[in-house]
């Protein structure tokens, strides 16, 4: 299990916290001017890096906020826990 | 190839069973090859067979990057089933069972395919609708399927609980008699064998590291043991695929999370049959050695690691022994975990891409194993013909954009 640093709560057990897949996957500015290929890209399409990766989590049993973490997804090791808006730390893909 | 018969087993045992000869050959690569398979599991290594049985194609490697049998063709739960919901899974999965069920005779190995029912539970009043609704759908189109009362799952699985006090009450369950479990690595060995034998070479320990294009056309892979050209690639690496896309700069929308499964240590014959919950991701079945085999869920999160996290495996064990209190003192002997490639709509891809000669067989999740036979038979039709198989049309890529999803989330069975 992991352990996370929520960045208003401290460290808690993984299983307090929900995964919400990539981060920084922007919203299209606007919606009526976006292809199909571009939704497709937008709703479906991620990257998978096998090493570091950029991720959204939700610590669902506890302030029940949002933020991103950078996690590497073959040693599990995060490396990189900060809040929306932030700047993501360097070499993140 | 060395068939297999009564008379070669007579034959071998008179001269103590060291006369037989390996499966395969050790291949090394050659410079050019008609077709490059990358990844030698299952779904890679029936396609191999295919493109030189059913297309005549023989001039072609099979590229593994460990070995033969050590990716998830060995690591899953061996269940095969083909009670899907959509009409474009069922018509798939059931081409896989009907060649499952000569499959014995066709690659003259003995792969202990075991026809012994799958029962898929409901436990509670929605669980009960969709799962009558999807016999309902499997019978129309021809596929084997019944609704059991609490009464008939008891019957068919003596050993379960189904007292309305019980923590995950038994309202009912889905059954398909034809569905069952098969050895699985013998499958890998198997289609091996028979790849080999028409001219297939299986190059193992052999990693590729990029795919060479010209002009929007595949020529070739580089590798770990040199560059390899052909003008024909099928990549089917399953929890690895979106890192070979990526090589030929294709964005996929696959996510890789762990699977895990384990065994318990092998006690006498008790459970008969399959039996799978969706809602609490319990899916269990005895092996002939006796051992329990058993399924847990996905880990959450991305991950390459082959290792899932243990709270997934307690969370599942604690709804078996719920659904089970007979294995309450069954000791477990081992765990692991394989890579699988999830896909938003829990379906395959099985398509061309937008590098022309270069495709695609991967998003099988966590059910891949029971399509092996269809999964190479449709893969090898379209590598072949450059054109997708009636069965695998609307498996393509394109349907994220179209937006023509086949969403079986409830057939897959595994929490997502």
């Amino acid at each position: 299990m992991l352990r996370i640093s929520c960045p208003w709560c401290g460290e808690r057990e993984e299983i307090e916290f929900s995964y919400g897949g990539q981060a920084h996957v922007a919203y299209p500015k606007d919606p009526h001017a976006v292809s199909d290929d571009d939704w497709a890209q937008y709703l479906f399409m991620r990257d998978n890096p096998k090493g570091l990766f950029l991720e959204r989590w939700v610590h669902a049993h506890g302030c029940r906020r949002w933020f991103n973490m950078a996690r590497h997804t073959v040693t599990h090791e995060i490396s990189a826990v900060y809040k929306p808006g932030e700047p993501p730390p360097a070499g993140g893909k | 190839m060395q068939r297999f018969s009564l008379l070669s087993l007579l034959k071998n045992s008179l001269s103590g069973h060291t006369d037989w000869k390996p499966f395969w050959r050790d291949a090394a690569p050659k410079q050019k090859y008609d077709a490059i398979i990358i990844g030698g599991g299952g779904h890679g290594l029936a396609t191999a067979y295919y493109l030189a049985k059913n297309h005549g194609i023989t001039n072609v490697a099979v590229l593994e990057k460990g070995w033969i049998g050590g990716g998830n063709t060995g690591r899953n739960t061996t269940i095969i089933r083909s009670n899907y919901l959509w009409n474009e899974s069922g018509a798939l999965y059931e081409h896989a069972l009907k060649l499952w069920e000569g499959l014995n005779d066709d690659l003259n190995i003995n792969l202990m395919f075991s026809q012994r029912g799958v029962i898929n539970l409901a436990h509670n009043q929605a669980d009960v609708r969709e799962s009558i609704r999807r016999v309902e759908a499997n019978r129309l189109n021809g596929i084997d399927g019944e609704w059991l009362t609490p009464g008939q799952v008891k019957e068919f699985c003596p050993i379960i609980d189904i007292s309305r006090t019980a923590r995950h009450p038994v309202l009912g369950a889905t059954l398909q008699r034809r569905a069952g479990t098969a050895r699985h690595d013998t499958v890998a060995w198997g289609y091996a064998r028979a790849a080999d034998s028409l001219g297939v070479d299986i190059i193992q320990k052999c990693e590729v590291t990029g795919i060479l294009r010209e002009n929007g056309r595949v020529t070739g892979v580089r590798t770990t043991r040199g560059t390899i050209m052909a003008d024909k690639v099928g990549v089917v690496a399953a929890g690895h695929t979106s890192v070979v896309a990526a090589m030929a700069d294709i964005r996929l929308p696959l996510q890789s999370h762990p699977l895990q499964a384990l065994v318990s240590e092998p006690i006498k014959p008790i459970h008969p049959c399959v039996v799978m919950s969706n809602a609490v991701h319990v899916y269990l079945s005895q092996s002939d050695k006796g051992e329990l085999v058993i399924g847990a869920g996905i880990d959450t999160f991305n991950s390459y690691s082959q290792r899932g996290s243990f709270h997934v495996i307690e969370h599942q064990m604690a709804a078996l022994i719920e659904l089970f209190p007979i294995f309450s003192r069954v000791r477990m002997l081992r765990t692991w975990g394989g890579i699988v490639d999830v896909c938003p709509d829990a379906s395959p891809i099985v398509s061309k891409t937008p590098v022309k000669g270069l495709f695609l067989n991967c998003g099988w999740g966590t059910g891949g194993f029971k399509a092996t036979p269809g999964s190479g038979w449709v893969f090898a039709h379209t590598i072949a013909t450059g054109e997708p198989h009636p069965l695998n049309a609307a498996f393509s890529l394109d349907r994220f954009t179209s937006g023509a999803l086949i969403d079986e989330h409830g057939a897959a069975a595994v929490a997502h």
